[in-house]
């Protein structure tokens, strides 16, 4: 008995139970939250997240769509701006994009059309990434498309507490919330809280102190990263891990933080280089830390190529824990 | 294609500065020729280049200090073509590359940072910020950081470091600190001395000199010096390197000539194989070497090849010098003055030139015994100054 005193009760869960109790929690707590999307209902989901929710809730709660983003995101948007808080999944990013239009010209820009009168309460979940080989056409990493779009909060959940607790607070916001889950993640296993609950969505989070060098990075790349900052201690390099947690907007006092301590950084990305989130990141700790930079600022993202489906191919094309250390070596010793 | 690098010209060598370039791109090259003259804590020396070719790029600019090692300059050698690989290009190269299966093991992309405009100083902005503050001059300042740049850590060890900030006389005592406080930390020295009679080594050389004109006479420093040369190949354990924990002897005999500099300070540059050169060769060569250290022209090689150290104190008035081993080296000869003192022999006293010679050696490398034996030698071959002319040399 002292002994669950003195250290809070811990379960055994994985990141996609994680997943599905937020949802299931949601369900409970708000008569006006339900699930809908691709095979949510009697296949339980594309990645198993929604797995015995049916059951659980009904047919009217956890509802199965047609093959039809742009029709059943754009459902969602109406049922949230007729009083519900509709939790839409999609399969994954890349499929997205053909409800682009719902989110970027509706659902993003309904309250500023409205002269503040019509907020949009949705949430769209979508898994993203690559490591599964899926190839091309399911493995990107879009998060950065919408980072870029204002009048929407984007999550990248990349702990089990994080995917736990980020869709209640979510469901709260007035505005839509893109909350997008790495393929990578869901096995993930690991002890959290029993009582795990909300979490705040405005902050990034340390993942790991160190004085050489800031690893900035969120979702997927966050073990990685955690892998090369751990390879990096063996050669008496002490990295810094940053998660983002909140990819829009950024929570640029906290990396910036970071960097003026360790007066260098490595933007790790699973999207591409060229125009992407790490390009963002960079240019706005340039813009505010330039006079405390030691180094210049590095960038791992994915190879410019869309994600190829032979393993050894997938993993030359993503960031790793070995290119991550070199990034970080190189710009403490240049080598 | 060769890689010309930053030269340690010296064991406490950490940084020099590029002072000026005597080669550009499109240049033949030989091996062995002086391509750059690089400031040390010490002095300037030139520093010699160990390939033939054509200088393909010129990579430090000149008045840039960079660390041993930095890549100065490419030569394309003997049947390269000139071929420039863009990074660019090998980044793309990367998402191709199949890995080992399993495992990615394809290398991240090369940063790529464009090359400094030439004379740019590559200085991170913290650095430049702190350098204002405390006062740094960025050109005296070596950068440990990517391709030489200078770091806020490398600005804040130079203000704290006098030997650094310009002034040579203190920066020349902050590497003879540095060398000397290692020598003390790390050699268990012994030390022996002996008293040569120079009677007959002293009338010979007046002999010599008299058919000599004026310009080619020889002091007696030459006679000393091929006689410690010589000795030094019946006792080879004095002559080398003590690295890694053992001695490493050296084949080649390179007597580091302790020189003291007009302006304060010291330098041992190597008279190369002295045990070959023929006593008018090892004059004229002593000569050229005490010329060229007091001008600050040494050359690399002269900087770093010495495998023991001769040090003459004798135009002081010392009458014996213990001296500290220069590391890694593991001995040092000291030499006094010559001068006239009664010496008893055959039951009488007589007056005869003497010098004392003494040996500071590395115990770790040899015992006392050896370095008797070396002192004997010594002694021995000062009684035939005929024989040291003839030895390995050809005609004095």
């Amino acid at each position: 008995m002292s002994e669950i005193l003195t250290h809070p009760p811990t379960v055994k869960t994985t990141y996609r139970e994680a997943v599905r109790e937020a949802i299931r929690d949601a369900l409970r707590r708000d008569p006006r939250v339900f699930l809908m999307g691709e095979d949510v209902g009697r296949y339980g989901g594309c990645y198993a997240v929604s797995k015995g929710l049916l059951a659980e809730f009904g047919p009217e709660r956890i509802r199965d769509t047609p093959l039809s983003e742009s029709a059943f995101v754009g459902a969602g948007i109406g049922a949230a701006l007729g009083g519900l808080r509709p939790i839409v999944e999609v399969m994954t990013v890349n499929f997205s994009l053909l409800a682009l239009d719902q989110v970027l010209n509706n659902a993003a820009t309904l309250l500023h059309m409205s002269g503040g009168q019509f907020s949009v309460p949705l949430v769209i979940r979508m898994a993203t990434g690559a490591g599964r080989q899926l190839a091309a056409q399911h493995s990107h990493s879009l998060e950065g498309f919408y980072a870029h779009i204002p009048g929407i909060r984007v999550l990248a959940p990349a702990t089990l507490e994080d995917a736990r607790g980020m869709l209640g607070p979510a469901l709260q916001d007035p505005d839509p919330v893109v909350i997008f889950e790495h393929v990578m993640l869901y096995n993930v296993e690991g002890e959290i809280a029993a009582d795990a609950g909300p979490v705040d969505l405005d902050h990034a989070a340390v993942r790991r102190a160190g004085r050489d060098v800031s690893l900035i990075t969120y979702g997927g790349s966050l073990p990685k990263t955690l892998a090369a900052a751990a390879a990096l201690q063996g050669e008496g390099i002490e990295a810094e891990v940053v998660d983002l947690r909140t990819l829009r907007p950024l929570d640029l006092p906290t990396l910036l933080a970071s960097v003026r301590r360790t007066r260098r950084a490595v933007v790790v990305d699973e999207g591409w280089r060229t125009g992407g989130l790490s390009a963002e990141i960079a240019a706005s700790v340039g813009e505010a830390a330039f006079y405390e930079l030691d180094a210049p600022i590095a960038r791992v993202c994915t190879a410019e190529v869309p994600i190829p489906y032979p393993r050894h191919l997938e993993e030359a094309a993503l960031p790793q824990p070995a290119t991550i250390a070199a990034a970080a070596r190189r710009l403490l010793r240049g080598a | 294609m060769f890689e010309f690098r930053m030269p340690s010209l010296g064991a406490d060598m950490e940084a020099g500065k590029l002072t000026r370039w005597l080669v550009k791109p499109g240049d033949q090259v030989e091996r062995g020729q002086i391509v750059a003259v690089v400031e040390t804590e010490k002095s300037d020396i030139d520093v010699e280049i160990w390939a033939s070719g054509e200088v393909a790029e010129i990579v430090v600019p000149e008045g840039q200090k960079v660390p041993v090692g930095t890549l100065l300059a490419t030569l394309r050698t003997a049947g390269e073509e000139a071929v420039v690989v863009a990074p660019a290009l090998v980044a793309a190269a990367v998402a191709a590359a199949p890995a080992a299966a399993g495992v990615a093991t394809v290398a991240a992309p090369a940063p790529s940072a464009m090359p400094a405009p030439p004379g740019a100083l590559r200085v991170s902005p913290a650095a430049r910020r702190r350098a204002a503050e405390l006062g740094v001059d960025l050109q005296s300042v070596a950068g440990s950081g990517p391709e030489g740049a200078v770091q806020i850590a490398d600005v804040e060890r130079a203000a704290s470091a006098p030997g650094t900030r310009g002034d040579r006389a203190a920066a020349m005592r902050h590497a003879i600190t540095a060398a000397v406080e290692r020598s003390h930390r790390e050699i268990p020295h012994y030390y022996l001395s002996t008293e040569i009679v120079l009677d007959r080594a002293l009338a010979w050389l007046e002999q010599e000199n008299l058919q000599r004109p004026v310009t080619e006479r020889m002091l007696p420093a030459a006679l000393l010096l091929k006689a410690v040369a010589l000795a030094l190949r019946e006792v080879p354990e004095l002559n080398g390197f003590f690295k890694e924990g053992a001695l490493q002897a050296s084949a080649a005999i390179h007597l580091g000539v302790a020189i003291s500099l007009r302006d304060g300070g010291l330098v041992a540059p190597a008279l190369h194989d002295a045990d070959r050169k023929s006593l008018t060769e090892l004059m004229s060569a002593l000569r050229d070497l005490v010329r060229r250290a007091r001008a600050g022209s040494l050359r690399g090689s002269e900087v770093t090849d010495a495998t023991i150290t001769v040090t003459n104190l004798g135009d002081r008035g010392v009458d014996a010098v213990f001296g500290v081993i220069y590391p890694p080296q593991v001995a040092l000869v000291g030499l006094g003055r010559i001068r006239e003192r009664p010496w008893a022999e055959n039951g009488t006293v007589v007056a005869r030139p003497v010098v004392t010679a003494s040996l500071a050696a590395d115990h770790r490398a040899s015992d006392g015994h050896r370095g008797g034996l070396f002192l004997e030698a010594l002694a021995r071959l000062l009684q035939e100054p005929e024989r040291l002319a003839q030895v390995a040399g050809g005609a004095p």
